[in-house]
């Protein structure tokens, strides 16, 4: 569950990122946030992972209020949120295996049980035979795939994407909408930003949109830019 | 909610036993991947190693040099004398009873008596005066206490107490230090080993700061790996503990280095050294470094190694956050 109440966020220099944001996107539900290029979308999800403060106002992600989550809490906080960045972020010297892991190496899991959730997450994602491979030798839509092993492997309960198709053909995009999708239908709550509407609304999710730091609507997927 | 709750519980280990191994486990793994580190790029990091190295050869040589100045020194230690010529008109009986109370004082490890005849037949012996001496009608020589101070009582300024109250007594007549020249050249080593002092700790100092340096670098260059560790839940703790263990190989190996620096220069010095001792006819050998040694080098080169890079790592790994 997220609920913004009031948001602002403003960025050191005064650019006001978001501007009143009010938002609740209930425990299990899937919805995209789009509009153009500066209009808050990153910084929304930014928002959610700790990454950035607000300024004024309330967000409460799964029953914390991140006011309160400061100094030791952030770390145990984020390791029940995974996040997914458009560039994927891999870590180019490790191999497949080792990025996904890293969540869990993170949080302290023994090796067995790292070894069981990232072949789970790689077969999910069907790069299992590819745990052994630098990530330079993946393809984009290989390398987000693994972005996406990462992000789900220690199992949050919040995916946030950040434009995680922008660089995919409208054909891989479809399939890791699918995939999200799949994350979603076991009880992940996922939050995607893209600005690619064609194929948000082919999804027929909810659609919450950005305009300038405002939140224009999130009514549904009958919005029409 | 409900699901969050319940994986915090999987997390975090209950049992003590299960957490210390946790602990213990994550230090290991550490510590495995900052020597990794160091392996993958063995040219860089040997080369700050070897700068380590020799920031803590140059301390290390120049406490050795002292210690084996003092070890020679030790030896003519008990050459040092003080001479006490009595007044003519102390009798050989006063005389000797003067030398066995000074015998009984502390500071004083022993008292000879020189009788005025031995010293005019020693005197002529060696100076080969005889026929000139044979002429004089008295004996111009003075009867002499040979005092040797205990060693302790050579140390810092007790020596020039000593000798004031030699003098003060009422049948000495004068009194002066054999070898005088051994004390001052203690003196001037005990300056010298305040040199050496100062001079270590800025070394030390040096050494922090290289490997401050190197942390700096290594902590810039995964930023990347740095960001997405916190993102994903890391704590400062994790974050930076590669790092510290990264700054304690830095500094073991500059340890390492120094002490095989230090050990091929005794070994170049050791044959002209024993060779210049034989001439003396003396039994000096070299104090070389040591098993003890080489920990204390490792040792303190991996505190500061630690050091340097803790202070690397609160400079420039707290303060970059995720991007």
């Amino acid at each position: 569950m997220i609920r913004f109440t009031d948001v602002f966020l403003r960025y050191p220099g005064g650019t006001e990122a978001l501007k009143r944001i009010n938002l609740y996107i209930e425990q299990g539900a899937m919805a995209f946030v789009t509009g153009r290029s500066g209009a808050g979308k990153t910084s929304l999800l930014r928002l959610i992972a700790l990454i950035e403060r607000h300024d004024r106002g309330q967000i409460i992600v799964n029953g914390q209020n991140l006011e309160r989550v400061r100094g030791r809490r952030v770390p145990l906080f984020r390791r029940s949120i995974g996040f997914m960045f458009q560039d994927h972020r891999l870590l180019n010297d490790r191999t497949v295996f080792d990025n996904v892991a890293l969540p869990l190496v993170v949080a302290g899991y023994r090796y067995q049980e790292v070894r069981r959730r990232v072949h789970a997450a790689l077969d999910k994602v069907g790069l299992l035979t590819k745990e052994n491979i630098y990530p330079v030798a993946l393809s984009g839509g290989e390398q987000q795939r693994v972005g996406l092993a990462r992000a789900v492997v220690h199992r949050p309960a919040v995916l946030l994407a950040d434009e995680p198709t922008g660089n995919l053909d409208p054909a891989l995009s479809w399939e890791s909408m699918q995939l999200f999708e799949q994350f979603n239908q076991v009880g992940v709550t996922v939050l995607i930003a893209s600005h690619d509407l064609g194929m948000i609304r082919k999804m027929k999710k909810r659609i919450i949109t950005l305009r300038d730091g405002r939140l224009l609507s999130h009514i549904g997927q009958t919005l029409d830019q | 909610m409900n699901a969050r709750t319940k994986t915090r519980r999987r997390r975090s280990p209950r049992q003590p036993a299960r957490a210390v191994k946790a602990w213990f486990s994550q230090h290991v793994r550490a510590l495995v991947f900052s020597l990794g580190q160091f392996a993958r790029n063995p040219g860089s990091n040997l080369l700050s190693a070897a700068v380590i190295g020799i920031s803590l050869a140059l301390p290390a040589a120049f406490y050795l040099i002292l210690d084996n100045a003092e070890q020679v020194l030790d030896n003519w230690e008990g050459t040092i004398r003080v001479s006490l010529f009595l007044k003519q008109d102390v009798s050989a009986d006063q005389a000797r009873n003067l030398a066995a109370t000074l015998r009984g004082e502390d500071g004083i490890r022993d008292v000879r008596y020189i009788s005025r005849e031995q010293a005019l037949a020693e005197y002529k012996k060696q100076s080969g005066l005889d026929a000139a001496l044979n002429g004089l009608e008295e004996n111009p020589l003075p009867a002499v206490l040979v005092v040797t101070p205990a060693l302790e009582s050579l140390a810092s300024s007790r020596g020039e107490a000593l000798l004031a109250r030699l003098k003060g007594l009422a049948q000495v007549d004068s009194a002066r230090y054999d070898s005088r020249w051994i004390q001052r050249l203690l003196a001037i080593l005990r300056i010298l080993q305040r040199g050496v002092i100062i001079l270590s700790c800025l070394l030390g100092v040096a050494v922090l700061l290289i490997v401050g340096n190197t942390i700096r670098l290594a902590i810039n260059n995964r930023r990347t790996e740095i960001e997405i560790n916190k993102l994903f839940g890391a704590t400062n703790g994790f974050v930076q503990r590669p790092f510290l263990y990264s700054g304690l190989v830095h500094g073991v190996a500059g340890g390492l280095i120094a002490w095989l620096l230090v050990g091929g220069a005794l070994l170049l010095l050791n044959g002209p050294i024993t060779h210049l001792a034989s001439l003396y006819h003396s039994e000096f050998h070299l104090h070389g470094l040591g098993l003890a040694r080489l920990l204390l080098l490792a040792g303190v080169g991996g505190f500061l190694g630690v050091a340097g890079s803790w202070l690397a790592v609160q400079r420039h790994l707290r303060a970059a956050d995720i991007n």
